[in-house]
């Protein structure tokens, strides 16, 4: 996974509550067996009409938003269907932070094995955040001091340690979770005496 | 110490706990479908990695399967690809997987309780956040994405922290026609579709314990619509007469122990909740939605809302873009709302009880002509119940067009879709934009409440027809 650390850009506004993930990346874009290459379908149908040309006022369509690396937006960002492919679809149009007042767990969870940062904010610093993108002004990101800076101001921001330490790290949650093996077989031996149905035995 | 039904799962599933609150979490039962899995299989490859419990690991291909004509295979190349992909995978990791041709293939969500596999008290994830709908048998059992299948695969384990306790009572009865679809899409429009997030919902009370196993599905299953990642009901003897017998439930010996255990799972009496929630069921009249959000409910006696009645920006400006994308008036009432599609199927309303339900209201009617209506079983086996039953000739008979089973237009990643500015009366679960199909305009409803809505030709109140 790519490591996080700081990060500096124009933000891209997009002042929509309850994006769900099925705006974020449609199903027809669902059926790849890869990661990559989501990004040109990332909000496909607010992005392209339908004859596939761009939406000339949609945010992201728009000099620098379409090289923005940071995205604010309405509360509860990222709701509905748990698909993968919506962070994989922001990642991969090069949004590798996102600012919300609020997230679906999911989604939210799902950031953080991808290197994204999804920060959350009260809805008044979102306010005055998106002054900045309205401005195409840049703001940067500092995910060790857990702050962002914007013209004079700094906000500071809450996000769990085991979280920030995996992507500070980039690190692999399975290799970390398999050091626990030791852990993980008392627990199936104990399983298999006393629910002896689980394992079918 | 006094514990909920959540805490005691989460208790005996606790392989690790960590100083900074996160937890390592043992999976009991792992599903896999088509769309989520591709990635995690690779992830494994990559790594050499094994899938640590096949036999605690169940497959099926659902999303992008065809419902009409399935002996000519998959026509769409991509879907193909990733059916195919299952196929291999399950293969190459020794992961059971019933095929298309097999007649226990369906949503993944509704085989796993068929065969069993879903049992109370036990830990159930799936790449897919429908997974709720397990929770009907007091499991906790919530949606994950393709890293945390992933992990799953390899370790049998999650890493989780844990959730807040929310209770959601129902006391009362049911008035005629309405149905636990309207139960949770009232619950969802009063506690909105964040309401739950980072809780997890135990719904109790009198009319929660007078449901049947499938309706009590039905409510688990659109809990991640409010926002909480799981739903769940104390498992009692309706749940455990269900589960006797089934292919994958326990047996001899094992199911006397289970059920000892299954007993245990109650919330004590004096646990306390981080939040409460009580209705009163006899209030409760068919819902349907207007909009493009779960939670944009009313009743069929209601009228669309007004943007200009909302004094909140946030709240008017969605009430906006949200007639916009419907193609609806201000003020309108919900019965002129005329309809263009029916789909009777999916996850939260594609089992045998929601068939019949609907079969009910269609016997020796004909559906609108201009309507375009079918029926996708949830699996082969309903499929099979269902034409014992009949159904399938009422359905038939009415106009339904009776296909084969899977998610289909619930999200329309196979060829089942709508049309821009199609609208259909849908017994699926979420009228996101473009859900259904690129402009696709989605009303959720009851499966009696989409039949009386392919007779009449508009959303129509499934009362006027019950005997």
């Amino acid at each position: 996974m790519q490591k996080f650390n700081t990060l500096k850009s124009v933000p891209a506004y997009l002042p929509i509550v309850n994006i769900d993930t099925d705006m974020i990346i449609p199903k027809q874009f669902l059926k790849t067996i890869k990661r990559t290459g989501l990004g040109k379908n990332l909000f496909f149908e607010m992005r392209y009409d339908d004859q596939g040309k761009e939406i000339s006022d949609f945010i992201l369509n728009q000099n620098p938003y379409n090289g923005s690396k940071i995205l604010i937006a309405g509360k509860n960002f990222g709701c509905g269907s748990s698909r993968e492919h919506a962070p994989w679809a922001l990642l991969d149009f090069g949004i590798t932070c996102v600012i919300s007042s609020s997230y679906a767990d999911i989604f939210y969870s799902n950031c953080f094995k991808n290197g994204i940062l999804p920060i959350i904010l009260e809805e008044e610093k979102i306010k005055e955040l998106s002054e900045y993108a309205n401005r195409k002004e840049e703001i940067s990101v500092d995910l060790n001091h857990e702050k962002i800076v914007y013209g004079n101001n700094e906000i500071k921001f809450d996000v769990d340690p085991f979280k920030k330490k995996c992507l500070l790290e980039g690190l692999d949650d399975i290799a970390l979770s398999l050091k626990k093996s030791d852990k993980i077989e008392n627990f199936e031996t104990n399983l298999k005496n006393q629910k002896p149905w689980i394992f079918n035995d | 110490m006094s514990t909920t039904l959540y805490d005691k799962i989460w208790n005996d599933h606790l392989v690790d706990q960590q100083d900074d609150g996160t937890a390592l979490l043992f999976v009991d039962r792992h599903l896999v479908h088509e769309v989520t899995s591709p990635q995690a299989f690779e992830g494994l490859r990559n790594s050499n990695r094994k899938v640590r419990h096949p036999n605690l690991t169940l497959a099926v291909a659902d999303h992008n399967v065809p419902t009409t004509d399935r002996t000519k295979g998959i026509a769409d190349a991509e879907s193909k690809i990733q059916v195919d992909t299952l196929e291999s995978n399950c293969k190459e990791f020794g992961v059971q997987l019933f095929g298309m041709d097999d007649k226990r293939q369906g949503i993944v969500h509704i085989i796993g309780p068929e065969q069993g596999f879903t049992q109370p008290g036990t830990v159930i994830v799936c790449g897919d956040s429908h997974t709720a709908t397990h929770g009907a048998f007091g499991s906790l059992a919530f949606g994950i994405g393709t890293s945390e299948v992933e992990h799953v695969l390899a370790t049998q384990t999650l890493v989780q922290k844990k959730a807040k306790n929310f209770r959601i009572n129902v006391n009362g009865q049911l008035p005629l026609g309405v149905t636990s679809k309207d139960v949770i899409l009232q619950i969802i429009g009063k506690i909105g579709t964040a309401g739950g997030t980072g809780s997890v919902i135990e719904y109790a009370g009198d009319l929660i314990r007078s449901l049947s196993v499938e309706q009590r599905m039905t409510i688990c299953n659109m809990t991640i619509e409010g926002g909480a990642r799981a739903g769940l009901i104390a498992p009692d003897e309706k749940i455990f007469n269900y589960l006797k017998g089934k292919p994958m439930s326990p047996k001899g010996d094992n199911w006397e122990k289970a059920l000892n255990y299954w007993n245990t799972l109650q919330t004590d009496a004096d646990a306390s909740f981080d939040q409460e929630l009580s209705l009163n069921a006899g209030e409760i009249l068919p819902m349907i939605t207007w909009g493009t959000s779960p939670q944009d409910v009313i009743t069929i006696d209601d009228k669309v809302p007004n943007p200009q009645s909302e004094s909140d920006e946030d709240k008017k400006n969605s009430i906006e873009r949200a007639l916009k994308y419907m193609g609806l008036k201000p003020d309108m009432a919900a019965k002129d709302i005329k309809i263009d599609k029916v789909f009777i199927g999916s996850c939260t309303n594609g089992r045998i009880e929601d068939l019949r339900e609907a079969a009910k209201i269609l016997k020796d009617k004909k559906i609108s002509s201009h309507v375009n209506a079918m029926v996708v079983p949830g699996s082969g086996l309903v499929k099979e119940q269902a034409e014992q039953e009949g159904l399938d000739k009422i359905f038939v008979n009415s106009g339904f067009e009776w296909r084969e089973p899977g998610c289909s237009m619930c999200l329309a990643m196979n060829a089942d879709k709508l049309k821009p500015e199609e609208r259909c009366a849908s017994t699926s679960n979420r009228n996101f934009e473009g859900r259904q199909g690129r402009g696709g305009r989605t009303h959720l409803v009851s499966p009696g409440m989409a039949a009386a809505a392919a007779i009449s030709g508009s959303l129509d109140d499934v009362r006027k027809y019950q005997n």
